[in-house]
């Protein structure tokens, strides 16, 4: 692995900083960042709102880039990519799952879900798929359309949607924002089962430290600094 | 899955799609119709031209033109001592409302030379206030054997409706018509058919030279040959006009709901990006969307433009013409989609440039 980065780190982060010009203010959202996580782990950002949390998962996911700083996921240095690039590790490498579900309103969920395929260029239903769809309890779901299902489904069904493509590692923004108790513990339940069974690598953002808790471990970020929990 | 997308996103707004698409049909239709009607018109004067079954038209003049002017009957004789000539028929042409005109001719004459001059109903005027009419003439105004018909302030008794494609829609006694305009002794045209077609060119040239100027022989397959839109500049620019207009009208309905659909799915495209749709994808799906609206508009004024010919042909076919022109089928659907594909372009890029982050943030 480049940078002498030891094989069972799927996510390292260094000196990660990142400003936004707004007018003629300069937003520093990352203010040096460090963290590493490891193959298979389920870990918990946990952090005050305008901590830098949901531009932390922007910059991992590769929705945007850093500033300065390093950042490299299975492997793949995001420091430098172009757009082009980080439009194709976003089809392959990581999966999202957002606190408001974002699914496709007009496609059901099974299409939703296929649509994260064909996307990346793959062919419709991996073999193993089937599996996940039950662990989630979605199977008798996927011919409604989202606005036929329930908070709690939707998010579930995002959640298959973002395993789809087997990616590296499941990028998870306050996914239980929107839930009530019962169905966020459901959630949860289903990413610290799919972490252990399948040895997904799961970061998950959140503010709510119950939620953190179903994760192996914990940190915090403040002021764009992540401290170890 | 992408074409899946495009067809729920076309379905989940489909109001909109069907007024754009009925837009783009209407467009489509007015071509169709103008084309048709083009087509129609001339292909109906030159189809009764050559229903004449004459070889040869002779026009007074030292040039033939559409316009109509008159010569002395006198020349009827003179033509008829030409050798190869079998018959001659003298016409007097007289307009009756905007776009017809009442012919009078010796029936029994013409009817010598034209095979293609057959009944429908009745049959010739037994007298000289008779009237024949063509079949469609009779359709538009709902004509039967017997009925009066009032024109040029005389009445004429139908006596005969005759099959569409011969000389005229209005058919009348030559001597009745020149007596009853002030015309004696004067025609407007002579069809000559002569002993055998093939000697056509000839004669028309000998006649050219007989008549020195006076009058102008053209062979009917020449005169035939005139009906062509080529030789109707006016009416190809007006024709360039509604094309141009179909573009312009199919461009802005498309970019209107196009635009409007993008900033409405904001966060949809948000959400592909996020997936990993690359921008050309992006703008792939909105362009596959404005041409599934434009071929359904195509469709729609392909089935209008039928509509419009069934209701022309049915209500007013004596005074309007229209053919289908399936010529015109393909080259319609190039200006729906051309249209289409322009207003595809701003919105597209539009949400090709939309930043992932931003458009899930959006509400
Ligand atoms: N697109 C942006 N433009 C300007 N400032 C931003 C933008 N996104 C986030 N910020 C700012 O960066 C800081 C961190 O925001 P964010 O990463 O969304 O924090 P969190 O998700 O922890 O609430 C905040 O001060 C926020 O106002
Ligand atoms: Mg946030």
């Amino acid at each position: 692995m480049t940078d002498g980065q030891t094989p069972d780190v799927i996510i390292r982060v260094k000196d990660l900083r990142k400003v936004y010009h707004v007018g003629d203010v300069d937003v520093h959202a990352l203010r040096g960042a460090n963290l590493d996580v490891r193959r298979g782990e389920f870990l918990a950002v946990i952090g005050p709102s305008g901590s830098g949390k949901s531009t932390l998962f922007h910059i991992l996911g590769g929705l945007a880039p850093p500033t300065s700083g390093q950042v490299i996921i299975d492997g793949t240095d995001l420091s430098h990519m172009s757009d082009t690039e980080r439009t194709e590790m976003r089809q392959r490498k990581v999966g999202f799952v957002f606190q408001k579900y974002n699914l496709l309103p007009t496609l059901s969920a099974r299409d939703n879900i296929e649509m994260a395929r064909a996307l990346a260029g793959y062919p419709p239903q991996p073999s193993n798929f089937d599996e996940i769809l039950s662990m989630l309890n979605i199977k008798q779901r996927l011919n409604h359309k989202p606005r036929a299902l329930s908070g709690g489904e939707q998010q579930r069904v995002a959640i298959a949607r973002a395993l789809a493509n087997e990616p590296a590692i499941l990028l998870a923004d306050e996914p239980t924002g929107n839930l009530d108790t019962e169905n966020s513990n459901a959630v949860l339940e289903i990413l610290r089962y799919l972490n252990q069974k399948t040895g997904q690598t799961i970061m998950m953002i959140t503010h709510n430290p119950e939620a953190a808790a179903f994760a192996d471990r914990t940190v915090a970020i403040r002021d764009g600094v992540i401290h170890e929990g | 899955m992408i074409n899946k997308l495009v067809i729920e996103n076309l379905r989940h707004r489909w109001v909109r799609t069907l007024l754009s698409a009925l837009v783009v049909g209407v467009q489509v239709m007015s071509i169709l119709t103008l084309i048709g009607l083009s087509r129609g018109m001339l292909n109906d004067a030159a189809e009764r031209a050559r229903g004449t079954g004459a070889d040869i038209f002779i026009k007074p003049g030292a040039s033939f033109t559409f316009a109509s002017g008159q010569m002395n009957q006198k020349y009827v004789d003179f033509i008829r001592k030409q050798p190869h000539v079998t018959h001659v028929v003298g016409v007097l042409m007289q307009p009756v409302q905007t776009v017809l005109s009442i012919n009078g001719v010796n029936i029994p004459e013409f009817r010598k030379i034209s095979p293609e001059f057959q009944f429908e109903q009745g049959g010739p005027p037994a007298n000289p206030e008779g009237i024949i009419v063509d079949e469609y003439y009779a359709r538009e105004h709902r004509l039967h054997v017997g009925q009066t018909l009032n024109l040029l302030n005389h009445n004429w008794t139908v006596s005969g409706i005759v099959r569409g494609g011969v000389l005229a829609r209005l058919m009348v006694d030559l001597s009745r018509l020149q007596d009853l305009t002030a015309n004696t002794g004067r025609i407007s045209q002579i069809m000559v058919k002569l002993d055998d077609p093939a000697r056509t060119k000839e004669m028309v040239e000998h006649f050219n030279q007989l008549l020195a100027g006076t009058a102008t022989a053209i062979s009917v397959s020449d005169f035939v040959s005139q009906f062509s839109i080529n030789n109707l500049p006016a009416l190809q620019a007006f024709i360039w006009v509604v094309v141009a207009l179909a573009v312009v009208v199919g461009f802005l309905v498309v970019f209107l709901s196009m635009y409007t659909a993008v900033i409405e799915r904001t966060r949809e495209i948000g959400i592909l990006k996020a997936l990993g749709a690359k921008p050309g994808t992006v703008v792939g799906i909105l362009v596959r969307e404005a041409l599934v609206l434009a071929i359904v508009g195509w469709i729609i004024g392909l089935l209008l433009s039928f509509g419009a010919k069934a209701l022309i042909m049915g209500v007013v076919p004596a005074s309007l013409q229209v053919m289908n022109v399936p010529s015109w089928w393909p080259i319609a659907a190039a200006i729906a989609i051309g249209g289409a594909l322009l207003g595809a372009i701003y919105p597209g890029m539009k949400a090709a440039r939309q930043d992932a982050i931003e458009a899930l943030a959006y509400d």
